[in-house]
């Protein structure tokens, strides 16, 4: 019982790896379907689109094993995308070629209007990423 | 789909969720009550499959794209199982929280699904 808080920073870095693992299985599974179905319609977003799926599952997999550098640079590079093309997807939506800026309509990305359409995770877990990362940093724990 | 299991699904899929990540930032750690309260997720989404090959044969056939709705619920089958298997690994009070984002994630496909299957916005 006692014994068991020294586990808890690793174990809530478990829950942010396995938050992460779902959200890559949400991108990545929307983004295969909307290049295989209608990448014509939007291939800018769709492939940023893509993209962050796949930064997603690296992101996954350097948390969960470690590997910190890159841990660091696919999250930092996920706050900067959902920062970046959430703010264009509601300011000028034309420049992704997206017809609108609807997070639940048919061209949305994981990206679109701050990830509002997966309810901000993609906004929240860049930011928790970064805090652990800093946190295990400092606490000197080496995976 | 039919609305009234779905909304049974996604209120089951919530209370599950509620129920493992108040029982983890308690302290607990995974025993049958979470695990099998997961597994019983599981088993509505199986059901969730029979009604989805089932439905369009009385009449109830999807208004969205089918191949959508079942990257949704494919995607959707693989979540809990592993969850329990993270479960299983590493028997800390946070794998209770990990299953009951599993639960969360379930309860938000499942409402997409429904979507796709019944509302068309374009």
């Amino acid at each position: 019982m006692s014994a068991s808080s020294r586990q808890r920073p690793s174990g809530v870095g478990r829950v942010l790896v396995a938050v992460y693992a779902i959200l890559a299985i949400a991108a990545l599974g929307r983004s295969v379907f909307q290049i295989v179905d209608r990448f014509d319609e939007a291939p800018i977003a769709f492939s940023l689109s893509a993209v962050a799926a796949l930064v997603y599952v690296v992101a996954t997999l350097a948390l969960g094993l470690g590997w910190d550098r890159i841990a660091w640079i696919t999250v930092s590079f996920e706050l900067a995308g959902v920062l970046l093309v959430g703010g264009i997807s509601l300011l000028a939506p034309a420049l992704l070629g997206l017809d609108d800026a609807n997070p639940f309509g048919r061209e949305a990305t994981v990206w679109s209007a701050f990830g509002a359409g997966y309810l901000f995770i993609p906004l929240a877990l860049p930011v928790l990423g970064i805090f652990w990362l800093r946190h295990r940093a400092r606490a000197g724990v080496v995976a | 789909m039919i609305i009234g299991f779905t909304i049974a699904q996604t209120i089951v899929a919530c209370a599950v969720g509620v129920l493992c990540v108040v029982l983890g930032l308690a302290g607990r750690k995974p025993n049958d009550l979470t695990v099998l309260a997961l597994l019983g997720v599981e088993v509505l989404l199986v059901a969730q499959v029979v009604v989805a090959i089932a439905a369009p044969a009385v009449g109830n056939a999807p208004t969205g794209n089918p191949v959508e709705f079942w990257i949704y619920l494919v995607c959707a089958l693989l979540i809990p199982p592993l969850a329990i298997v993270w479960a299983l690994v590493e028997r800390t009070r946070w794998s209770n929280v990990v299953l009951g984002a599993a639960a969360f994630a379930v309860a938000v496909m499942v409402w997409r699904m429904e979507q796709i299957w019944s509302v068309q916005l374009a």
